[in-house]
């Protein structure tokens, strides 16, 4: 019988001491603990890839408008079938999935870089430096950002840049705050003297030095703020104050479900964007739950 | 204490004065102005017509000339007039407003009622089934995009079931106006609640977890308290600070929620105004909404502030 938990000290002994019990390979472990994540990153990788090749595995052309085929139900030449413009439901999913995704990204990662870089000055700094990034963050925490972000819409214009954008300067508070809380423990360590102490600048201790070491927490906030900004995106563009019709993303592609004859008889227009974009918001935030669990440092030895 | 709110009282003022600062530079730089939404596009204007109507509405004046006045007028309570009607902006919000409060606070109530009590629970069972399927249930909350949720029941309630109205906030026709409001109000709070839901379930569920593992706890314990005594009175108390921390925190995100719900629902709100005035560049109101709301945002969090000291004693007498 061999029992992992029952093993000798010997046994115990060479696990910890083996080549492949590494602390990569340990958080590899901790990662696949959490099947949800698992699962998660598997929907995740297949809608990515299925973005990324969209031109390639779309059936039709998303823009593309056919008078002869309005509002048809699923059918073999339309699997999902076609909206108000007779465009194939099907294609616009995919194609959107690349629109909602990107905007995700770019815009959790214009947040994350504005946080951290303030996150690090401000910790690093300290004194009146930290003092006034800390006030402009409290400020920037009590505007609220859904007004702001309809505002400069309405004035930037509707495009997917400036979704991306004005999403991204709101968000950056929560790293901010994280960052700079981790960078004050992290300074005060031996090798950021020694740093010092060899004549590193300011600049290259925070980010070659100090950085390496926060970046556990930054993936984690960063996991989640892809999912909040894929959402903002969403709300925007249902509203549609956000990425402007024909360009499909998942989140104007509901925008036709409010009159009540769609989403009583016609519900292949609102079901299949709806539904992505649950799943995938799901996915990201299941990883990251997995990834907190992971990448923390305190559980490295389980 | 006093000192406290005061001191939070004047950090508010350079907040909404940046806030209106931005948001007037942001609808004066805007491409299209309000006098190409208000003329017909395809009716030749002569320039010196279009000139006469830039003067009378005060639009050929520098940005920041612009702004001064907007300020000195918005102080005396004075937040002019919408482009396209005779209305008074105040007046229009004022309207508007307590049909957003009543949206926003009973989603609010909602989230606060189901998701302490849940939370606790999820915490006091830790691991339990129920306790997993709780979990899960919030992952699902805070992904499912709440115009979806809401178009979902909407299609449930309404248009299956029949049971609620699918929007409105009155029917002329009911003759028990109160229980009419409730029957409306219903669907919009709970699309409006449920993010928050999970968020108070979760939040909840880690603070007790986190108070339960504490030192004081097991010498409560150790001194033969009841558990009861032992879970609320020491327990519980320290558990409610860091949930007022999420409460506070969601505030901002529950007026920026509602303006997606009120859309949807045709709920009469500020955000139903907000979405339309932006469809109509209707730079006045929308400035009013900006600020009100913005004002409001940061009232209740002064709000939330108070119930901070009030349940912490040691930020009372710091």
């Amino acid at each position: 019988m061999h029992d992992p938990n029952n093993a000798s000290a010997d046994e115990q002994l060479v696990r910890l001491t083996s080549r492949r019990d590494t602390p990569m390979r340990r958080r590899v472990r901790r990662f696949l603990r959490h099947r949800m994540a698992v699962v998660g990153a598997v929907i995740l990788l297949t809608l990515g890839l299925a973005s990324i090749a969209a031109p390639l595995i779309s059936p039709h052309d998303p823009v593309e408008v056919d008078v002869t085929a309005i509002k048809k139900p699923p059918s073999a030449d339309h699997l999902l079938g076609t909206d108000y413009a007779g465009r194939d439901v099907l294609s616009r999913l995919i194609w959107g999935g690349r629109v909602s995704m990107s905007v995700g990204l770019v815009a959790a990662g214009i947040a994350v870089t504005i946080g951290t870089v303030l996150g690090l000055i401000s910790g690093f700094s300290g004194r009146w430096v930290d003092f006034w990034l800390q006030r402009l963050t409290e400020v920037v925490m009590t505007i609220p950002t859904f007004i702001m972000i309809i505002t400069l819409v309405a004035v930037l214009g509707p495009s997917i840049f400036n979704i991306m954008f004005v999403i991204g300067i709101f968000g950056w508070t929560g790293t901010c705050r994280l960052v700079r809380g981790e960078t004050l423990s992290v300074r005060e360590r031996d090798f950021v003297l020694a740093s010092r102490c060899v004549g590193a600048s300011p600049a290259r201790i925070m980010f070659r030095h100090i950085l390496p070491n926060v970046v556990a927490p930054i993936i984690v906030a960063g996991t989640f703020m892809i999912a909040g900004a894929i959402l903002s995106e969403a709300g925007l563009s249902f509203l549609g104050l956000g990425v402007r019709m024909p360009t499909p993303t998942w989140g104007n592609m509901l925008t036709n479900a409010q009159s009540i004859t769609v989403l009583e008889s016609m519900p292949w227009l609102w079901l299949p964007p709806g539904l992505l974009i649950t799943l995938v918001v799901l996915s990201i935030n299941f990883l990251g739950d997995a990834l907190r669990d992971a990448l923390d440092p305190r559980l490295l030895n389980r | 204490m006093l000192r406290y709110i005061i001191r939070r009282l004047l950090i508010s003022i350079p907040v909404l004065l940046g806030i209106t600062m931005i948001t007037f530079a942001a609808y004066n730089l805007a491409p299209g102005d309000p006098i190409s939404a208000m003329i017909d596009p395809s009716v030749p204007v002569a320039p010196e017509v279009l000139e006469k109507m830039k003067e009378d509405l005060g639009l050929n004046k520098p940005v920041y000339i612009r702004y001064l006045i907007w300020l000195k007028e918005a102080a005396r309570g004075n937040l002019g007039y919408a482009y396209n009607s005779s209305t008074p902006v105040l007046k229009k919000i004022g309207d508007r407003l307590p049909a957003t409060l009543a949206l926003t606070v009973s989603a609010m109530l909602l989230a606060i009622s189901l998701g302490v009590p849940l939370g606790v629970y999820s915490a006091l069972r830790q691991y339990s089934a129920l306790d997993y399927l709780l979990t899960f249930f919030a992952f699902v909350a805070v992904s499912i995009p709440a115009f979806f949720f809401a178009l979902g029941i909407i299609y449930i309630f309404s248009v299956r079931l029949g049971i609620f109205p699918v929007q409105g906030m009155h029917d002329p026709d009911a003759t028990n106006p109160f229980l009419d409001f409730l029957r409306h109000l219903i669907l919009p709070a709970t699309a409006l609640g449920l993010e928050r839901i999970a968020g108070f379930l979760r939040y909840t569920r880690s603070a007790v977890l986190e108070v339960l593992g504490q030192d004081y706890m097991t010498t409560a314990r150790a001194k033969g308290l009841s558990e009861r005594v032992v879970l609320w009175r020491h327990g519980f108390r320290n558990a409610l600070i860091s949930m007022i921390t999420i409460l506070s925190l969601s505030i901002p995100g529950l007026f920026g929620g509602a303006f997606i719900i009120e859309w949807i629902f045709s709920w009469p709100g500020m955000g139903q105004l907000a979405v339309s005035s932006v469809n109509m560049r209707d730079y006045p109101t929308l400035m009013g909404i900006a600020l009100i709301g913005s004002t409001l945002v940061l009232l209740s969090n002064l709000l939330a502030d108070i119930l901070y000291a009030v349940a912490d004693p040691r930020i009372r007498y710091a």
